[in-house]
């Protein structure tokens, strides 16, 4: 009916002529004016093949409920009428259906004969056979009858065969003793940490009676983990270290036997306020100076732990040095941006006399040289506490320390331009700067005890000059991430020693002639300072865990053997304070004896 | 320098092993079939020394086959079998989707099978091999065994596990080589020895499972499929060294054909064969009987290298053994039905004792409640309204405490009620430095034939762990103590100025050279320590470390046990006070 939704008729009758649709102009209106006055409304439905509107009848709309309801449509259908059952196993006497039986039904199908005797004829042929019976049950018979030693093969040799599960503790019992229950706390660590992590896979439970045990939820999952365990784990033959750890302990000689070496506290040295940054000793061993934090420094009397003298300084005492000429009475001291060349004025009269006068003696070269830094003589005040000259610098100074000879000195700027190292001579008031080019920041200087030779160490390397060529002689890389200190055997056979102070660092040992370094590990924290002693072949180090290792270093007259370190004592005294221990350790020139300043504000003399 | 340059990784280790992707290719199998492969083959992943060297320098993680393993699968007449059965499976879907009823019956006759005899062979090509691998494929038997008949897996799979199983457990009993058990919450654990062996196995409380779902049932029954193969062979061979037959006979069949005379039709015969074999109250019988005279008395070699006291030892050793063979021999059990019954019956038979339970729990029960022999009843309920007079009743635990002691225990921990004294592992054995349970010192004194209420031996260790404790940290205090005392002196140095001068009596201070010499003897070795190198350092760390914490651990243990111990008679006290 679609197809004439848009045209006036509906079809066409026998003699081909239009249909028309009734007129219709109903709208809205009309319709619900319909609705309101219309009783028979309800029932009026539009035929849509003729568009006419049809009020249906009585029994049309009984049949519409009916069928709405799902009942059938004819109202005298009785769909419950009992079943007459005619093809029954029953034979009746009557045939149900008054058919005559087929012909086909009297002769054998030639077609199924043909089949069978096909069939028979395989049969007999032996091209089909009946099927063989099942075995469900597997048989099972002597394997290892014959255990052939030539089937064991280079394969179960290399077998790596899977370890087998542990063995069940007490604990997994279902009755453990109670010290093997895990109390609450423990329970609930045990809980919170991973699958993995756990020492036991299970938490162990305690039932009165075996009646109480329940089944164990994990069973198959263990299982299923073993069977993973066996195919994917991958395997490895390790060899389990047997070793007695007393073994691995290294045979070293006693340290009895290596006496004489500092073995306790003997004195300490109280005053100073901030703490103790350095340490130097005159060359007779009488004089033991020290520079603080607190501005100040101080001389003491080694023997009597007594402060002879304390001389004001403005500003922090980075490092003092006490000139190693015997004949010479003169203290350098770096403070702040200069350097000053004190004349304690301790001991022998006529020594620090001469001294004074050797200073005086100065004349002014004719002509004025240009130098990096100014030389300046202290008057007043000053002068009467025993200050002489003081060494200005642009930049502030590091580290100073004296030339053998006592003659010359150098000082360490911290800068990073190539004039951080300045070398002066005292005599001649005079100074210079060795290096054209920068190598780094530069952490301390040292000059070679015997030979005119100058190391220099930067952060990583410390490098050796040759003072008469003027050469890099030498460049050892130290292994270490900071550079701290270094020290020179007195023989000067042995190199440097530096330690590390970033972190936990070795100090090293190097033999300038053998390229064998020495390294040892001892200090927990890191490294502050290190010295040799000058007679006696003993070293210490001191480090921020407060204490002082001193080792004995037998140095072999044959380079290439390498020289046997043993730690002979561990010195604690300082306490650590804004994690700082010791800062500087130092060996009296002729006895055993050892100096260490630390961060807590005395100085410590080990005998 | 002539010659073909050389390449990175076209020699050495990298060339020694494969991945596991490139052995799958190699194979020409899906990943499933190669891991089935794997599993029966025994093929595992090796671990190369040098990971990144194999991995031809990257890092990523993956797992290494030694291509010698996998050339060796490519010979294997089972991968055919794979491919057949791939085909079979396509054919089958084929046929299904067709609905080609008939074809598909001839395929599923058709249906590829594949043996595993040659691969157990070559696996194992010496019975002792197979026996040393015996433990995972008891377990993982015995816990298949458990499966309900429906669901996870094929009820053939069942039911082998289950005759197989029970045909082992026949074997133990009639060998006699069950030596440890033990009660864990997981499960039972059995160790038996068979031929030197020790074979230690678990089997699953008797409850339906709770099958989880995050588990491969697949890889499960892959091993089943193998172990049970194996297992089958093994049992063979062990009835064989027993004389026994195979598959197992109940010995006197006078009982079997008794049985239709009663009128009682029971089941199936084949079924209550199984089920009577797997009731383990019937020997099995053998193939030629037992004469007692055939017994030939060994020989003793003295082997080489042996001290007298060693052999004596063994000889102990032996005896003991023996003795635990027969230790219930003559006692008659009864097990009450809420006892389970299997592993009780299996371990009382395991040593000589006879054992019965009601006709009603099981088929073979051979006596009865009433029956005056019975020694032992084994009951596990709060109170028995009735009791015998002239038997014990006793709590399971009893049987497998004995076991473990290797010989009957008292009786009167194990009453039916009684608090149980704790159930111990026979798995652990202490060496000196461990700790040891209380329970377990009784019972060692036991063993000895001492009397437990007499020896103290307990509060002696835990005495002597202390005072090791005490000797470590004895030094720091004396060290302390010094840096006190400097720093007295000090001040009062310091302070001298000002202070009247006074001297005070000294007190004499007295040196214990004893410990003089052994702080130095101390001291010495942590100089030597730190002169180590590096590596030894660290493994010298790690064998220290490893030994503290054993200490501590058997520290703490000692220390629990005290504070239960101490909060037990704490409540004894105060409940004697209540009664009052």
């Amino acid at each position: 009916m679609e197809w004439y939704q848009d045209y006036p008729h509906v079809g066409y009758d026998l003699d081909g002529k239009r249909i028309y649709k009734p007129i219709r102009t109903k709208d809205e209106l009309d319709k619900f004016l319909e609705k309101m006055e219309n009783p028979d409304y309800w029932r009026t439905v539009q035929d849509k093949l003729t568009g006419v509107d049809v009020r249906l009848t009585d029994e049309q709309v009984e049949l519409v409920q009916r069928l709405q309801k799902g009942q059938f449509g004819d109202v005298h259908l009785n769909p419950y009428e009992p079943a007459v059952d005619f093809f029954s196993s029953q034979v009746m006497i009557h045939p149900v259906t008054n058919r005559p039986a087929d012909k086909r039904s009297f002769i054998p199908s030639l077609l199924e004969k043909e089949k069978v005797s096909k069939l028979v004829h395989a049969i007999k042929m032996g091209w089909i056979k009946p099927r063989k019976p099942k075995e469900d049950t597997p048989t099972y018979y002597d394997l290892w009858a014959q255990e052939d030693p030539n089937s064991i093969l280079g394969r179960h040799k290399m077998h790596v065969p899977a370890p087998k599960l542990r063995l069940p503790g007490h604990e997994e019992s279902y009755n453990p003793p109670p010290e093997y229950l895990l109390s609450e706390e423990e329970k609930l660590a045990w809980e919170q940490q991973e699958a993995v992590e756990r020492k036991l896979n299970f938490l162990p439970q305690q039932y009165r009676c075996l009646r109480a045990v329940p089944a164990y939820a994990r069973f198959i999952h263990e299982r299923f983990e073993r069977c993973l365990d066996l195919y994917l784990c991958p395997r490895q033959r390790k060899m389990r270290v047997n070793v007695d750890p007393e073994d691995l302990i290294p045979k070293l000689p006693k340290p009895r036997d290596l006496q004489p070496f500092p073995t306790t506290q003997a004195l300490v040295y109280r005053g100073h306020t901030g703490l103790v940054r350095c340490l130097s000793i005159s060359p007779s061993g009488q004089w033991l100076v020290s520079g603080s934090d607190d501005g100040t420094v101080r001389f003491w009397e080694v023997s009597s732990a007594r402060c002879m003298k304390t001389l004001p300084v403005e500003g922090v005492v980075k490092s003092v040095a006490w000139n190693p000429n015997p004949t010479v009475c003169l203290v350098a001291v770096a403070v702040e941006q200069s350097v000053l060349l004190v004349n304690p004025c301790l001991g022998d009269k006529l020594l620090y006399g001469a001294t004074d006068q050797l200073i005086e003696a100065y004349e002014l070269p004719e002509e004025e040289r240009l130098q990096p830094v100014t030389w300046a003589v202290a008057a007043g005040a000053e002068h009467s506490r025993g200050v002489r000259l003081i060494i200005r610098h642009g930049k502030p100074v590091k580290q100073v320390t004296w030339h053998p000879r006592g003659d010359y000195l150098a000082s360490v700027l911290a800068d990073d331009s190539h004039t951080q190292v300045l070398i002066h001579q005292a005599s001649k008031r005079w100074s210079q700067s060795p290096f054209r080019r920068s190598q780094g920041q530069v952490q301390c200087v040292l000059f070679h005890p015997l030979r005119p030779f100058f190391f220099v160490a930067s952060q990583r390397y410390v490098r050796l000059y040759n003072l008469l060529k003027q050469e890099l002689a030498k460049k050892l890389l130290t292994n270490c991430k900071w550079v701290s200190s270094m020290a020179v055997h007195p023989a000067g056979r042995w190199g440097p020693r530096q330690p590390g102070w970033a972190r936990p660092l070795p100090s090293l040992g190097w033999g300038v002639g053998a390229p064998r370094p020495v390294s040892c590990r001892h200090h927990k924290k890191a490294l502050r300072s290190v010295a040799f002693h000058k007679h006696y072949p003993l070293f210490a180090s001191g480090s921020d865990d407060g204490s002082v290792i001193v080792c004995h270093g037998a140095v072999y007259n044959d380079l290439l053997q390498n020289p046997l370190i043993v730690p002979v004592k561990v010195l604690k005294g300082h306490a650590p304070a804004r994690d700082l221990g010791v800062l500087d350790v130092l060996f009296h020139p002729t006895q055993p004896w050892l100096f260490s300043s630390g961060a807590d504000a005395t100085i410590r003399l080990f005998a | 320098m002539g010659g073909l340059e050389k390449k990175k990784y076209e020699r050495g280790s990298a060339t020694n092993y494969i991945t596991r992707n490139k052995a799958r290719k190699k194979l020409q199998l899906s990943l499933a079939d190669f891991r089935r492969l794997c599993i029966l083959k025994g093929i595992y992943p090796h671990e190369p020394k040098h990971k990144k060297k194999v991995n031809k320098g990257s890092t990523a993680a993956r797992t290494f086959y030694l291509l010698k393993d996998i050339k060796f699968l490519l010979h294997e007449p089972i991968v055919n079998k794979f491919r057949e059965y791939k085909v079979f499976v396509r054919k089958l879907r084929k046929a299904y989707g067709k609905s080609e009823w008939n074809t598909v019956e001839r395929l599923k006759d058709n249906k590829p099978s594949y043996k595993l005899d040659h691969i157990i062979k070559e696996r194992y090509p010496t019975f002792i091999d197979a026996l040393r691998d015996l433990d995972d494929a008891l377990s993982m038997c015995f816990l298949f065994a458990t499966f309900p008949r429906t669901g996870k897996c094929h009820v053939q799979t069942i039911q082998l596990c289950r005759r197989l199983t029970v045909e082992f457990l026949n074997y133990v009993i009639a060998s006699r080589s069950l030596r440890k058990v033990f009660l864990s919450i997981k499960g039972i654990y059995y160790q038996a020895e068979v031929l030197g062996q020790p074979i230690t196995w678990i089997a699953p409380y008797a409850f339906a499972h709770n099958h989880p779902t995050d588990v491969d049932y697949r890889v499960m029954a892959t091993f089943t499929e193998f172990y049970t193969t194996l297992l089958g062979f093994v049992n063979f061979r062990l009835y064989q060294s027993l004389n026994l037959h195979y598959p197992p006979k109940i010995e006197g069949q006078a009982e079997a054909e008794r049985k239709p005379e009663e009128g009682q039709v029971y089941a199936m015969d084949s079924e209550s064969y199984m089920e009577k074999l797997s009731a383990l109250s019937a020997s099995l019988a053998r193939v030629v009987a037992p004469n007692p005279e055939d017994e030939v008395q060994v020989d003793e070699f003295p082997v080489d290298g042996e001290s007298t006291e060693q052999e004596e030892a063994r000889k102990k050793e032996q005896e003991a053994v023996e003795k635990q063979k027969m230790m219930f021999e003559g006692l008659q059990f009864f097990l009450n039905r809420e006892v389970p019954r299997e592993p009780i019956a299996f371990i009382i038979r395991c040593f000589g004792g006879k054992v019965s339970w009601d006709k009603s729990v099981c088929i073979g029960a051979t006596y009865d409640v009433r029956d005056p022999t019975i020694t032992h009843q084994i009951v596990d309920r709060p109170s028995l309204e009735k009791q015998v007079i002239g038997r014990y009743y006793l709590q399971p635990q009893w049987v497998f405490d004995s076991v473990n002691a290797k010989m009957c225990l008292p009786v009167a921990d194990y009453f039916p009620g009684v608090l149980l004294p704790p159930h111990l592992s026979p798995f652990v054995s202490e060496k000196d430095g461990d700790y040891i349970p209380p329970e377990k010192l009784k019972l060692l004194a036991l063993q000895r034939g001492e009397n437990p209420e007499e020896s103290g031996e307990e509060e002696e260790d835990d005495s002597d762990e202390d005072d090791d404790d005490e000797g470590s940290e004895g030094e720091e205090h004396s060290e302390k103590e010094d840096e006190g005392k400097l720093k007295k002196l000090e001040e009062q140095r310091s302070q001298g100025k000002k202070l009247p001068v006074k001297v005070s009596a000294g007190t004499v201070r007295l040196e214990d050279k004893q410990r003089a010499a052994q702080e130095e003897q101390s001291e010495e070795k942590r100089l030597a320590i730190m002169m180590m190198k590096k590596r030894e350092k660290y493994l010298y760390q790690k064998i220290m470390f490893g030994k503290k914490r054993k200490v501590r651990e058997a520290t703490r243990l000692a220390e629990k046990r005290k504070a239960h111990d101490a909060a037990t008679k704490s409540e004894k006290k105060t409940k004697k006070v209540r009664r009052e």
